[in-house]
């Protein structure tokens, strides 16, 4: 029993030191002047890397996903003889849910996971450690711009999820089922507003953009430099940030969406 | 002014309860190329980074030409590295970048110099360590032995004051060994600068070095100019330098008695 308590003591401390050493992380990475020396270049590699490789993935994903939601959407209206709400019915759910969210899960698995392993290998081979040694903090030149690149990256990935989403949506409930187009593209357009549904789809897709890349930075740079360290570590990014977007994503339903 | 580069001062350094590091007092004397020896595990690499300052000591100074360097602030402290160079075990090239490019790394950051003028730099200390010809090369087509050099290029580039070599000698053939050994002596001559020699590679280092110190177990056990540490009457030095396998650095790790460990003795 005392064993127990003790394990769960340090358990608790060990999570919470955690906490604190991601803070000063993230605290030292972004405080502090903006050094001009490494140009805008670090940063737009970056953006290219999280951004621009993501791109596939969320691109396929989306169409696959609009394309289900469609299906699943019609077979229910229909039953009622309301299928030209199909437009409505996928806009809203994407984007106020299921753009942000599953956007940001693939963002976790696909550019996630590859800056923890790349951030990991760097600390095994002592890069990090050359770079303090050179005189170069890198919280500043490695940690900072994959945090920007992941954050200005994550709401435009979510964003492109949507309209292929919508897309894939119109194609499988348009082309395919029949739904007439203008009842489809009309009723979305009467029922998405601009405030309520697209800007608070950015706001979480930009929430959930600093909580994945911070996630997958400091799981990098606190990794154990050994092989098995840099599995574990990318292995956490993934299951971490995952559980964090969804909860994140309750958390700010509420407060957007909630009832009153 | 002192004529030590760096001033250890009851250096203590533990992690959890292993204490890796027990009170040392280690000068390092400017200009001279200065060995610590011992085997695996004694601290060697644990003393460059607290002298580089990426670790910090539980007790004790590090002065390095009179500033005490663990008492800097974060920022403070990445300034004074640029008067530092090291040359890491594995190398450290930055894989993303190409020879050149590592080699003008520092350069690029720290000066703002012409582009023209960075050229010729690189290409000056890509010489010196005879690699001019590797400049395109990118880190992962270069053999050990060329990255390492392909390192020291990078670690002298803005001419050091103090320049630390972690186990430069591990894992080189012996041509490899012996260019890199003439190239710490004569960087060290034609620099002027302060070297630190972290090795477990006595007969290397012992040819270039002007003063060594012997750790063993996070003390230091002997010290001296080499001459004086190879004929050292010390059992602990002397099973350390001529290699035995038992002695007063123990073969076995801590463990039981071995007769009851095997139950031996119900039988």
């Amino acid at each position: 029993m005392l064993s127990y308590l003790q394990r769960l003591g340090r358990t608790g401390l060990d999570v919470a030191a955690g906490f604190g050493r991601a803070g000063i992380l993230l605290a030292q990475a972004v405080w502090g002047p903006i050094d001009w020396r490494y140009g805008p270049g670090l940063l737009l590699r970056q953006l290219h890397f999280v951004g621009v490789y993501s791109l596939i993935i969320i691109v396929v994903s989306g169409v696959l996903i609009g394309m289900v939601l469609a299906l699943q959407g019609y077979t229910v209206l229909v039953r009622f003889g309301a299928e030209s709400a199909l437009g409505q019915m996928v806009s809203l759910t994407l984007l106020r849910e299921l753009g942000p969210v599953v956007a940001a899960l693939l963002f976790a698995g696909r550019a996630g996971s590859a800056l923890t392993a790349e951030i990991g290998l760097m600390k095994t081979t002592e890069q990090l450690a050359a770079m303090e040694m050179i005189g170069v903090d890198p919280l500043r030149r490695v940690a900072r711009p994959r945090l920007l690149a992941g954050i200005i990256a994550m709401p435009i990935l979510a964003q492109v999820f949507n309209m292929v989403a919508i897309l894939g949506a119109v194609g499988v409930g348009v082309s395919w089922l029949g739904v007439d187009a203008g009842s489809f593209w009309s009723n979305m357009q009467q029922s998405v507003e601009l405030g309520e549904d697209v800007m608070n789809g950015v706001i979480k897709a930009f929430a959930f953009g600093v909580v994945v890349t911070w996630i997958a930075v400091f799981e990098g740079f606190d990794a154990e430099p050994t092989p098995e360290g840099i599995s574990t570590a990318t292995t956490r990014t993934v299951v971490y940030s995952s559980l964090a977007v969804l909860a994140m994503d309750f958390l700010l339903t509420a407060i957007m969406f909630g009832v009153d | 002014m002192s004529t030590n580069c760096v001033e250890l001062r009851g250096l203590t350094f533990s992690r959890g309860q292993r204490v890796i590091l027990d009170s040392l007092d280690i000068d390092i004397p400017r200009g001279k190329i200065t060995a610590i020896l011992g085997p695996s595990g004694c601290g060697k690499t644990t003393l460059l980074r607290l002298i580089g300052s990426q670790l910090r000591p539980d007790q004790g100074s590090i002065l390095f030409e009179g500033t005490d360097i663990s008492r800097l602030r974060r920022q403070e402290l990445f300034v004074l590295r640029e008067r530092m160079g090291m040359l890491f075990q594995s190398g450290a090239l930055f894989t993303d970048l190409s020879v050149f490019e590592n080699v003008a790394f520092p350069l690029r950051l720290h000066t703002d110099l012409p582009e023209s003028m960075i050229r010729d730099l690189v290409l000056i200390k890509l010489h010196a360590v005879g690699l001019r010809g590797a400049r395109d090369l990118m880190p992962a087509e270069l053999s050990g032995g060329m990255s390492r050099r392909a390192a020291l290029a990078r670690a002298i580039i803005l001419d050091p004051e103090l320049i630390m070599y972690d186990e430069p000698f591990v894992g080189q053939d012996p041509i490899f060994a012996g260019v890199l050994r003439d190239l710490i002596k004569r960087i060290n001559e034609a620099m002027g600068c302060t070297c630190i020699i972290v090795s477990h590679d006595i007969a290397e280092t012992v040819s270039i070095s002007d003063y060594m110190y012997v750790l063993s177990e996070g003390r230091i056990i002997g010290q001296g100019a080499p001459d004086a540490v190879m004929n050292s009457d010390d059992a602990r030095v002397r099973q350390f330098l001529q290699g035995l396998p038992d002695g007063p650095v123990p073969f076995h790790y801590p463990a039981p008695d071995y007769r009851s460990d095997l139950q031996l003795e119900e039988m």
